[in-house]
């Protein structure tokens, strides 16, 4: 079970409060873009053991999008970020660094 | 445009021997939904002026202001003034970006009391229900049991719950709720 604080609202939910809403920060190919790369955009994700960035939504809640970066391993949750941003921020990347040199992730 | 659907999805009441609860359809009430930035001391005005509550806070209900989400209100009327009010609101917010919406029609509320009715929901909601955790005003927008809803204490006391789902869904949270009330179902935990 996760445990998510809605960065939209405030809310200390759990899973079940919320939607996922696949891997985050996926760049759209555009008009002139090979078949190649299309392919890629619609259909290769990552599924790695470990850090993955995610697109949420606290869907029965303040139905806000947001983005959350989480331990597929372990359920930790990282830290929640703003829905409009391209890359992560540098405090959530400093937690995934600190859980890594604590080793509760890879 | 004058739509009238002034009926009750469902009516009913019903009394379980748990802790004296009650539960009951309420009439209808006049809904309007508020999308705005809530911290526009031009709003708060508009929605003192509309219905005649202050701007309520995070997760907190007025007799007359629901908040929804950061930008989100549902006002409360009596039914059939929700025309007024998206009036008074439209008028008072012309210059500032906004949507309100009659959306009376679009809900049913529920009214669960009693000594256990945070047992009953605590149930079906991943919220805490706790005696000092969720208190009179406060309010939860989340799901009961599947469904999308929303509760709050009203004024009236710590065992006292207004409950919302849309209104498709009513019949469903009803059984759900009706089944959840029942004698010797209750954890006796909170």
């Amino acid at each position: 079970m996760l445990l998510i604080d809605c960065p939209c609202c405030g809310v200390s939910g759990e899973e079940t409060e919320f939607a996922a809403g696949g891997e985050a920060h996926l760049k759209r190919e555009g008009p002139g873009s090979s078949d190649d790369a299309f392919t890629a955009y619609l259909f290769e994700r990552k599924n790695p053991r470990g850090v993955h960035f995610e697109r949420w939504r606290h869907a029965f809640g303040c139905g806000k999008w947001f983005h959350m970066a989480r331990s597929t391993a372990t359920l930790e949750v990282f830290g929640v970020y703003a829905a409009d941003v391209l890359a992560p921020p540098q405090s959530v990347l400093d937690r995934i660094e600190e859980a890594r040199s604590e080793g509760r992730v890879k | 445009m004058d739509m009238t659907l002034a009926r009750p999805l469902m009516e009913g009441t019903a009394d379980s021997g748990a802790g004296g609860l009650k539960l009951s359809v309420q009439p209808l009430r006049g809904m309007v939904t508020l999308r705005a930035d809530l911290s526009d001391a031009t709003v708060a005005k508009a929605v003192k002026d509309a219905v005649g509550s202050d701007m309520p806070g995070v997760r907190k209900a007025t007799d007359t202001a629901l908040w929804m989400s950061p930008d989100e209100l549902l006002l409360l009327c009596p039914y059939g003034e929700q025309a007024d009010v998206v009036g008074k609101l439209t008028d008072a917010l012309a210059d500032t970006h906004h949507l309100a919406v009659d959306v009376s029609d679009a809900r049913t509320l529920f009214r669960l009391e009693g000594d256990t009715a945070r047992e009953v929901l605590a149930k079906g909601a991943p919220v805490d229900l706790a005696r000092g955790q969720f208190t009179v005003g406060d309010l939860r927008r989340t799901r009961i049991s599947h469904v999308a809803a929303a509760f709050w204490q009203s004024g009236e006391g710590p065992d006292v719950f207004e409950i919302i789902c849309f209104r498709s869904y009513a019949r469903y949270l009803w059984d759900w709720l009706e089944e959840s009330s029942r004698e010797g179902s209750m954890p006796g935990v909170l």
